[in-house]
């Protein structure tokens, strides 16, 4: 017997029996590979960390450099407290829930403060990590990656010449707000603060100098503002301890501020 | 094994190599060779993707090419490339994690690369497994040697590296010489690809 293939009962036994077998068999790979796939993200994430700590993640084991080195903490109160559940793999949506993630590392330079950001390229998300020295003031190290941004233009975020251009940078400004920033490609006037952007990128370049500066808003409390000198250090005209400024030949105004700022 | 390899299926696998190249003369898959070609690499892992792709989804077609109803076909071919697509990217996530996120943007436009329906439609539904087979690993190559060449002009004038590596020497800089723009912007490769087809075009003029 051969089958009126043209028939319309045919045609809709056909696509109803296609997508079962498709729908059956995505769903069966999906499932007997989630485990594996699951695995090598968190696997990758560590290593992304590791990167911003200035680590070779493709030289090194990433599961016992990570375990020995990190920490997964949460800012909580003021303070640091160890984090108990089960490592995140994507850091948007504890940021939205005000849950402030820190990754405390002990390096060979000493100890680092690992903060996560997230936000959005040209195309799609962008995420990275974000290393501070110990005084939480400069960047130690950088790590950037996106969803979908342009290959060879806006993926170029994703590559370590770009990342090691945040090294060293300042995180504030002398007025205490974030100033580090990423600027159009050429285009660096402060060198301290600002970073290069990627040529014939400038929105992803704009969408990671706002991930950055959003992202380490969040962390304001943990970062802190500069700390300031002790006296007036010629940096406002009051102080908060009056005897400690009667010391200081230098303080200009000599006065107790009457409203410090918060 | 002289069936395996005759004329016919020779041809099957040589044309779209040269004279019926989906880009060149069939001016298919476009849109990709436009995006992907900024820079080698990516060309080279989309071209070799697109090859994989291509040589199986023609083979699943031809096989139940028979039984498959007329007016749903193309609605048939794209549920065969998706499926395809997406097990591989799956599989790639879970035992290849790094080429995985290497090919991150470029697995989905595969789905949507006009070669693939186009050899579909063209060839896999009228022939046999075999011929089909070559036919789309013939049509992978055509379309990689081509987003090859043009990544290859645009990263060395517009990086001046190739594959990463810097081959733009010292001396020429000194002397004055940049890197150009141009060849990074999308634009561009419209322009390289249109070269390509001119300059095949008028080599093959004789022979056709």
């Amino acid at each position: 017997m051969k089958l009126n293939t043209n028939s319309n009962v045919y045609t809709f036994v056909y696509a109803v029996v296609m997508v079962i077998i498709v729908a059956f068999l995505l769903a069966f790979v999906s499932s007997a590979l989630k485990d594996t796939q699951e695995a090598n993200v968190a696997n990758d994430t560590k290593g992304q960390i590791l990167s911003a700590l200035r680590i070779d993640k493709n030289a090194v084991d990433v599961q016992a450099t990570f375990a020995e080195k990190v920490q997964d903490k949460l800012f909580q109160n003021g303070e640091l407290v160890p984090y108990e559940s089960d490592f995140l793999t994507s850091y948007g949506q504890a940021i939205k829930d005000g849950e402030l993630h820190v990754f405390e590392a002990t390096t060979d330079d000493g100890v680092k403060y690992v903060i996560p950001v997230t936000g959005r390229g040209l195309w799609g998300g962008l995420w990275g990590y974000i290393a501070l020295n110990e005084d939480k003031q400069t960047v130690y190290g950088s790590y950037f990656y996106h969803e979908s941004e342009t290959a060879g233009l806006g993926a170029r975020i994703g590559e370590t010449e770009f990342q090691n251009r945040f090294q060293g940078k300042q995180v504030f400004d002398e007025n205490g707000d974030i100033a580090l920033t990423v600027v159009k490609a050429g285009s660096v006037k402060d060198d301290a603060h600002e970073v290069d952007g990627i040529t014939g990128a400038t929105l992803t370049s704009n969408g990671v100098a706002a991930m950055v500066s959003e992202g380490l808003g969040k962390y304001a409390d943990f970062i802190g503002v500069p700390a300031q000198e002790a006296c007036c250090g010629g940096k406002s005209d009051c102080c908060e301890d009056k005897a400690e400024c009667e010391k200081d030949a230098d303080c200009p105004a000599k006065q107790e501020c009457t409203n410090v700022e918060q | 094994m002289s069936k395996l390899f005759s004329e016919e299926n020779k041809a099957a696998f040589s044309n779209p190599l040269n004279l019926n190249n989906p880009i060149a003369i069939q001016v298919l898959g476009i849109c990709s060779a436009l995006a992907v070609t900024s820079q080698l690499k990516p060309a080279i892992v989309m071209g070799l993707s697109v090859t994989v792709i291509t040589a199986f989804s023609n083979v699943i077609i031809s096989l139940i090419r028979k039984s498959i109803p007329n007016r749903i076909r193309i609605i048939v071919q794209l549920v065969v490339v998706a499926t395809l697509v997406t097990i591989v990217s799956q599989l790639l996530k879970a035992y290849v994690y790094d080429v995985s996120v290497q090919l991150s943007v470029y697995v989905g436009l595969i789905i949507t690369n006009c070669i693939l329906m186009g050899r579909l439609e063209a060839f896999a539904m009228q022939n046999k497994p075999w011929p089909s087979l070559l036919d789309g690993i013939g049509n992978g190559l055509g379309y990689a040697w081509v987003l090859i060449v043009v990544g290859f002009v645009r990263e060395l004038f517009g990086f001046g590296t190739l594959l990463g590596y810097n081959v733009i020497p010292k001396f020429l800089t000194d002397w004055g010489y940049t890197n150009n723009g141009m060849m990074v912007m999308p634009a561009m490769s419209l322009i390289i690809v249109g070269c390509v087809i001119w300059a095949h075009r008028s080599i093959n003029k004789e022979e056709k």
